[in-house]
């Protein structure tokens, strides 16, 4: 599904992660793999070091801390807020919504929507939808997006499928009305038939936890892991990935009528370095338009590596400089999308640690 | 290209001999990390990018079928 926005503007951008820094090698014991075998996964994915929240830490401090900042730093007004949306899988309960939640911390007006989006790789992208939607209406003048999990919590420490490339984070964006900004582009697609191939199977009301869910199991290749913990089938996601993400960029940009070169930088989900080598080769884009660098040193934190790829890279430009951005995720649901879009002169770009 | 393919195979997994004739994959000798590994190393000693979508066990289950990959890529046999 193609999608097309005009009169919008991302205007700021903020990522929080977390201070607390594991290095693959504290780790790499728990992963029943020789040392040799697990120093060549670390270099062929690019495991360095994630960042984690520490125990009890929920999405909804990181996104409190992040709005801190930017009422603190004068970057946003309390009563400015039209919108609030919030995309995570990790979200403090399963009712109320993580962003009414927050909305009540920091008493904001009540003529405002709120919403919470069940969305995970591909969710930066989906949440950006949904605020340009929102922006369409007449009193909507300004959205907040929030983009954040704490998916450590739901990972067995001995299942190095994933649990050496999740990183915890957030982000917060803000997008505003603008008359006489460019076209911006957008591409989804959705095959809820790979459902299964990112889930944490207990917990909701399918299959509630129990002392039983929390058991954990050996697989066939050597992990533990419990029906609480998040599952990835890695070779399902890989096969996904190389199949269905080249041609929607194709896709996006034939829509756009703009060039591959015409690009400045594909801001893409990193899931890890393997697999984002592996589609900038397919693409023909030059490795250093597609940064990966996140995994390596923040760890996966689903769609918020998208943001925090942009804001890690280029917060010392972005604030003066414009730049026309491919942003593209992928993953649970299975959802992937992609977004043309220039982003630039914003009012702040930065990194703050909680 | 085949000793090279076996030098490869053996570094990344010493404890097997790859001039048999089995399927590494059916055999237990490699997993999908060690394909990882392989594709990594092989993208290196030979100059190329083996294409994503090739990158299923099968397409390494034998000397012979990874040969064919690279073959596919330009490299000489």
């Amino acid at each position: 599904m193609n999608l097309s926005f005009h009169n919008k503007r991302i205007t700021g951008m903020l990522t929080i992660v977390p201070a607390e820094e594991i290095k693959f090698e504290d780790e790499m014991e728990n992963y029943n793999f020789s040392t040799a075998k697990s120093l060549k996964l670390k270099a062929a994915m690019g495991y360095n070091a994630r960042r984690i929240v520490k125990e009890g830490v929920c999405v909804s401090d990181l996104c409190i801390h992040g709005l801190n900042y930017v009422f603190d730093n004068g970057f946003l007004a309390r009563e400015d807020i039209d919108a609030l949306i919030l995309v995570t899988q990790s979200p403090d309960y399963l009712m109320p919504a993580t962003s009414s939640v927050i909305q009540g911390h920091f008493g904001l007006k009540q003529d405002m929507i709120c919403m919470d989006i069940s969305q995970g790789c591909a969710g930066y992208i989906i949440g950006i939808f949904q605020a340009f939607m929102l922006l369409e209406q007449e009193e909507i003048n300004k959205v907040v997006l929030l983009n954040a999990d704490v998916l450590s919590r739901k990972v067995s420490k001995k299942d190095r499928n994933s649990s050496p490339l999740i990183g915890d984070a957030a982000s917060l964006t803000i997008l505003e009305k603008a008359e006489g900004s460019g076209r911006i582009t957008g591409n989804i697609r959705m095959d809820g038939t790979g459902a299964t191939a990112l889930m944490i199977p207990a917990g909701g009301f399918k299959l509630p936890s129990s002392a039983a869910t929390a058991e954990l199991k050996e697989d066939s290749a050597g992990n533990f892991r419990s029906l609480d913990n998040l599952v990835m089938k890695g070779d399902e996601v890989f096969n996904f990935v190389q199949r269905e993400v080249p041609p929607m960029i194709e896709r996006l940009l034939e829509k756009a009528g703009v060039g591959r070169d015409e690009v400045d930088y594909y801001m893409f989900h990193q899931p890890n370095k393997f697999m984002l080598n592996k589609l900038a080769d397919k693409l023909n884009i030059p490795r250093e338009k597609m940064p990966s660098n996140i995994v390596e040193s923040f760890g996966n934190s689903s769609g918020v590596s998208i943001p925090m790829a942009i804001t890690y890279n280029l917060k010392d430009t972005l604030k003066d400089k414009d730049y026309r951005m491919c942003l593209a995720g992928f993953g649970v649901g299975l959802t992937w999308a992609s977004l043309l879009i220039t982003i630039g002169h914003l009012d702040f770009c930065a990194i703050t640690e909680f | 290209m085949k000793e090279k393919i076996i030098k490869i195979l053996t570094e990344i997994r010493p404890e097997f001999d790859f001039s048999e004739q089995v399927n590494f994959i059916d055999a237990g000798m490699l997993d999908s990390f060690d394909v990882v590994a392989l594709v990594v190393a092989l993208d290196t000693e030979f100059g190329i990018s083996i294409d994503g979508m090739d990158i299923m066990p099968d397409n390494f289950s034998s000397v012979g079928k990874i040969a064919g990959l690279l073959q596919k890529k330009g490299v000489p046999e």
